[in-house]
């Protein structure tokens, strides 16, 4: 028996275990499927991790490194190799953990709280049909990643990047320094979703061409991939026939989004939000259900480990407060108001506050659909603009972050929908210059 | 050239005058200018890459150079990397190779292999 457990040892799972601790859980347990702890970090040996949380540069594994020192000083208990296949609610409001490892077989643990934080997977070949052979050679980007940076192998000579995801660009260089011919990346967007700094020291420096507007539209070789076919594509991002051009290459790499893996957590019956593919949660980070918390990529896909564990530490507080506060799991009705995103916002995390259990100061991320210039973020209590927010440029591969204060939201006492959208002009002030005019203000 | 700092991506100029004075434009910030000047006199790049483990097989132990080093040596960094092997246990921060390529640059391990 459990008081929290988490499930995924990355740098998610790490946080909040480490955060659940300090607030004074001793009942805790990360299981955790790879060899060892750290996820997806000890493959990233490339640097940029931590300016936020540590004020300085560093490599995923440094970075990983640091979290599982804090782990293992603070004493939690961790399983490795062990991968769980089952959660499910028990009448008592515990949940039932069902996992399987070598040592001890099939084995179950209960717990009054469970940390979702089994982050994502890359979306394999199938989800995009390409059309083509199936040769050996295509591999996902984060694939490619470990067998180059963790087992030493170079997965092949002449290369063709599909996606340009920071993956990819990551991966187009990696595999440049080690000897490949990288020859293009195609991109089906008419932007990049990678961040600059990548486009410029991973493409720019390495004179790697980046195909904007463009995709695979076939794939030849029987045995091998012996090359693609790119196509540039219209703005309905239908290939253009005439356009087409031949690549020869041995090695098809995919960077072509990242989906949070929640097969475990709709077993439960969690609630899943269609934008992000992640639980749908409250302010408290809690899923639809109780006692159940999701933190990381789980959550939603981000761009920065930083927030990641900015957010796994509140998810293991909140979880922590979930176990201690006897209230907190005993159903009741509490005022509740959506979250929703409109208007160029794709999503926000959470979905919910409620006002009772908000904090001062509630931090909403969201993403965007498109690139926008020179717009507002604008947030909207019921039908009146309340917070503008200039902003000079945003993209879809940038996350965002706007604080509500909970005061505000006390003001609207009948509030029933928070609405996130973006808008060309400063609404707030024009509402108030309209209500200045009509002498109301 | 486009400046990296923020997602702007400000479209910089930058020119070096007969006299030797390097002048940055198109910038917004005071750090696109930073950026322009050192990318044209002196870009450097921290090369992060792996290095074999001595003894071990299907095991790489991932290393970066401990300070940016200038940019036409990256190449020259990777060939000294792959004649490279580390002796476990390797612990992070390990001094893996001194002065890569001749840039005074120490090649530290960024993971613990035991």
């Amino acid at each position: 028996m459990q008081d929290v457990l988490i499930i995924g040892g990355g740098p998610a799972g790490l946080a909040a275990a480490l955060s659940a601790k300090e607030a004074g859980i001793d009942r805790l347990l990360i299981l955790e499927r790879d060899v060892e702890l750290g996820g997806i970090l000890n493959q990233c040996i490339h640097n940029g991790f931590g300016l936020h949380t540590f004020q300085e540069e560093l490599t995923g594994p440094e970075y990983a490194a640091r979290y599982v020192q804090k782990v293992k000083e603070a004493g939690i208990p961790y399983m490795l190799q062990t991968i769980v296949i089952d959660i499910s609610g028990q009448d008592n409001g515990e949940k039932l953990v069902t996992a399987m490892n070598r040592e001890k077989g099939l084995f179950t643990v209960s717990a009054k709280a469970v940390i979702l934080a089994m982050g994502c997977r890359e979306r394999p070949r199938g989800a995009l049909n390409i059309p083509g052979f199936r040769p050996a050679g295509i591999y996902s980007a984060g694939t490619a990643q470990r067998f180059v940076n963790m087992e030493g192998r170079m997965p092949g000579k002449e290369v063709v990047i599909l996606g340009s995801g920071d993956i990819g660009l990551i991966m187009a260089r990696r595999m440049t320094l080690e000897g490949a011919a990288v020859k293009a990346v195609a991109e089906l967007m008419p932007y990049s979703g990678g961040l600059k700094r990548n486009i410029a020291q991973c493409l720019d420096d390495f004179g790697i061409p980046l195909k904007l507007s463009h995709t695979v539209v076939d794939i030849s070789g029987k045995e091998r991939v012996t090359g693609v076919t790119l196509a540039q594509v219209d703005e309905n991002r239908r290939p253009i026939p005439g356009t087409e051009e031949y690549i020869p290459c041995d090695t098809l790499l995919l960077s072509c989004g990242l989906i949070p893996e929640n097969e475990l957590s709709t077993g439960l019956g969690v609630e899943l939000n269609p934008a992000t593919s992640g639980p749908v949660v409250n302010e408290s980070l809690e899923t639809s259900v109780p006692g159940v918390f999701a933190c990381g990529n789980v959550l939603h896909v981000h761009d920065l480990v930083d927030y990641v564990s900015e957010e796994a530490a509140a998810a293991g507080a909140f979880a922590a407060a979930y176990v201690q506060d006897k209230s907190l799991q005993e159903p009741k009705e509490r005022r509740e108001i959506k979250l929703a995103a409109k208007n160029g916002v794709r999503y926000t995390v959470p979905s919910s506050v409620r006002p009772d259990l908000m904090e001062e100061d509630q931090l909403v991320r969201f993403r965007v659909g498109d690139v926008f210039k020179d717009v507002y973020v604008t947030v909207y209590f019921d039908g009146v603009p309340v917070i503008s927010q200039k902003k000079r440029v945003m993209a879809p591969g940038e996350m965002e972050q706007l604080r509500l204060k909970k005061e505000k939201i006390q003001e609207f006492p009948e509030l029933g929908r928070i609405t996130f959208t973006i808008e060309k002009e400063n609404k707030v002030t024009a509402g108030t210059q309209k209500r200045a005019e009509r002498g109301m203000a | 050239m486009i400046c990296i700092n923020c997602p702007l991506g400000c479209m910089l100029t930058v020119s070096r005058g007969e006299d030797g004075t390097v002048s940055v434009t198109g910038n917004t910030c005071p750090r696109g200018e930073a950026y322009g000047r050192t990318e044209l006199t002196d870009p450097r790049r921290t090369v992060t890459s792996t290095v074999r483990v001595k003894g071990r097989k299907d095991c790489a132990v991932s290393v970066k150079t401990a300070s940016p080093i200038p940019k036409g040596k990256i190449m020259e960094c990777m060939k000294a990397l792959k004649e490279t092997e580390a002796n476990p246990p390797v612990a992070v921060g390990d001094v893996v190779l001194e002065n890569v390529a001749g840039t005074g640059v120490a090649v530290v391990a960024t993971r613990n292999v035991g």
